[in-house]
């Protein structure tokens, strides 16, 4: 099992809705967040092309975050979903300059945070807290090993990426374009 | 072109430039260079019994190494941000982690550089002033002997005295473990940088021996600095004139590694030729912190008379300063945004 999201650059409003339902979710302190809006316009006048995107932790196969992490806080759960333990961190700062997509930060009681996938929601069979509240249905949260998995019949119909894949780290969420 | 607008963050220390890591680490990384290169020193001349002759880089400099390493681990300490749990790590050792190996050497290193201090205790300071007004700590572990001898004390405890006889014994094999622990200090504080592939001016592989080279010069102008020795200032004056050539050689080739890399490094290498790191890093390190101590150092070698105290201070904060401009360019070019 391998979960991923799948998200939909063209129906993607950039309302934020995102950000705030995981704020609300994992109780993220204020200032902080998991997940984020980019806005991208791309060309010159008036060949202008305009992608709105959530982001947050890829997830990746190859993780920089984990490798880096001295004392092994930084780990992967089932499903490649990748985990902090706030009280083995030393809150060092190595997985924050290992990862290519800034995705961490250091909670201000010192550990470092980040997204989870909403794994204690995934649990109990639901979507993480994100992909639950988008209003345009954009998000899509599965397991990508799984073909007849909604996020697997959406990157075989449509056309995909991954944010910086020169990185190298094989990210988990996939932008359809 | 490409324009970006992000919403929905503002993270402290991660936006707009990332900062997790500052002035502390830098330091640390400068401590634990210089400590690494008169730990290498100290081990090569005893490995090749050139101790009584280099008696500064074998026993005097060395003294500094502990406080180095002390001062250093202490800064980094101070930059964990979940200091209470810090003995994690010690539960575990992560070979893929460079932070783990840093942590252990140290762990092993700093008590090795106390013993080595200690074992040359007697023949660098065998006149204590015995009234107690500046003994401090050491009061706790010798006594006063007056057995007309050339040492006025002994440990205070026969298994120091028989730990001694040992150490002195086996100081071949000590130098060996030394000059080991010593390389993988110094090439530590640089490949701690390059393991980031996510921070493209850090990742690349130039970085450890660069950050050894580095390390070692800094040690060598320590050394140059204490040494009352008119031969040893003179030959470490040598060393220090060629681990100066090697570090111009491989910051030239790291430059010229980044212009023919990948777009982000290209991108990283302009913050060097024409960008906000320009005048600092070209003017101050490069110029003020290498070419002139190179200039100076072979004026000497043919005869000027030139205070070496110029000398090692110029390349101490060039070592310095090196450290604090790839901590902070480093986290200035990142991957998005």
């Amino acid at each position: 099992m391998r979960y991923g999201m799948v998200i939909d650059t063209i129906k993607c409003v950039g309302c934020t809705d995102c950000v705030v339902a995981c704020q609300t979710e994992n109780n993220v302190p204020l200032g902080y967040a998991r997940d984020w809006v980019v806005e991208a316009v791309v060309g010159t006048y008036p060949e202008l092309h305009l992608e709105i995107r959530t982001e947050r932790c890829n997830h990746c196969i190859d993780t920089p975050c984990v490798r880096t992490c001295p004392t092994g806080a930084s780990h992967i759960i089932e499903g490649g979903i990748v985990k902090v333990t706030a009280n083995e961190c030393i809150g060092c700062g190595a997985c924050i300059e290992s990862c290519p997509y800034d995705a961490r930060y250091v909670h201000p009681n010192g550990y470092v945070d980040k997204c989870t996938f909403c794994d204690h929601r995934v649990a109990n069979g639901q979507d993480p807290a994100c992909v639950s509240v988008c209003p345009t249905y954009c998000m899509h949260f599965g397991d990508l090993d799984d073909p007849n998995s909604e996020v697997s019949k959406l990157l075989a119909t449509r056309n995909s990426k991954v944010l910086a894949p020169e990185a190298g780290t094989k990210p988990q969420i996939f932008y359809l374009i | 072109m490409e324009e970006i607008i992000v919403s929905g963050r503002s993270i402290p220390h991660v936006d707009p430039i990332l900062d997790i890591w500052g002035l502390p680490i830098s330091l640390y990384l400068f401590l634990g260079g210089l400590a690494a290169g008169i730990t290498i020193f100290a081990a090569v001349v005893t490995i090749l019994k050139k101790d009584e002759q280099y008696s500064t880089a074998a026993k005097i400099a060395p003294i500094i190494t502990p406080i180095a390493l002390a001062v250093g681990l202490l800064f980094l300490l101070v930059d964990l941000h979940h200091i209470l749990y810090a003995w994690q790590l010690f539960t575990t050792i992560r070979l893929d982690s460079p932070m783990s190996w840093g942590a252990w050497t140290l762990l092993i290193i700093t008590p090795l550089s106390i013993i080595w201090v200690a074992m040359h205790m007697k023949s660098i300071m065998p006149m204590l002033n015995m009234g107690g007004c500046c003994l401090g700590v050491l009061g706790f572990f010798i006594v006063e002997k007056n057995d007309g001898s050339q040492v006025n004390w002994e440990w205070r405890y026969p298994f120091l005295i028989n730990f001694e006889k040992f150490v002195i014994a086996q100081k071949q094999v000590f130098a060996w473990i030394m000059l080991v622990l010593g390389l993988v200090v110094g090439v530590y504080t640089g490949i701690l940088l390059s393991a980031f592939n996510a921070r493209p001016l850090w990742n690349t592989a130039i970085l450890g021996p660069l950050f050894l080279t580095s390390g070692l010069s800094t040690g060598a102008a320590a050394i140059m600095w204490l040494s009352s020795d008119h031969h040893e200032v003179k030959l470490f004056s040598k060393i220090d004139l060629f681990l100066i050539l090697i570090e111009l050689f491989l910051i030239v080739h790291m430059i010229m590694g980044f212009r023919a890399g990948s777009e982000i490094q290209i991108y990283a290498a302009t913050f060097f030729l024409g960008g906000d790191f320009t005048v600092i890093f070209w003017v101050f390190f490069v110029g003020l912190g290498l070419l002139i101590p190179l200039v100076l150092e072979s004026m000497e070698l043919v005869g000027k008379k030139v205070p070496v105290a110029i000398v090692a201070f110029l390349i101490l904060s060039g070592g310095l300063l090196f450290r604090i401009i790839m901590v902070d360019a480093g986290q200035v070019i990142r991957f998005l945004y």
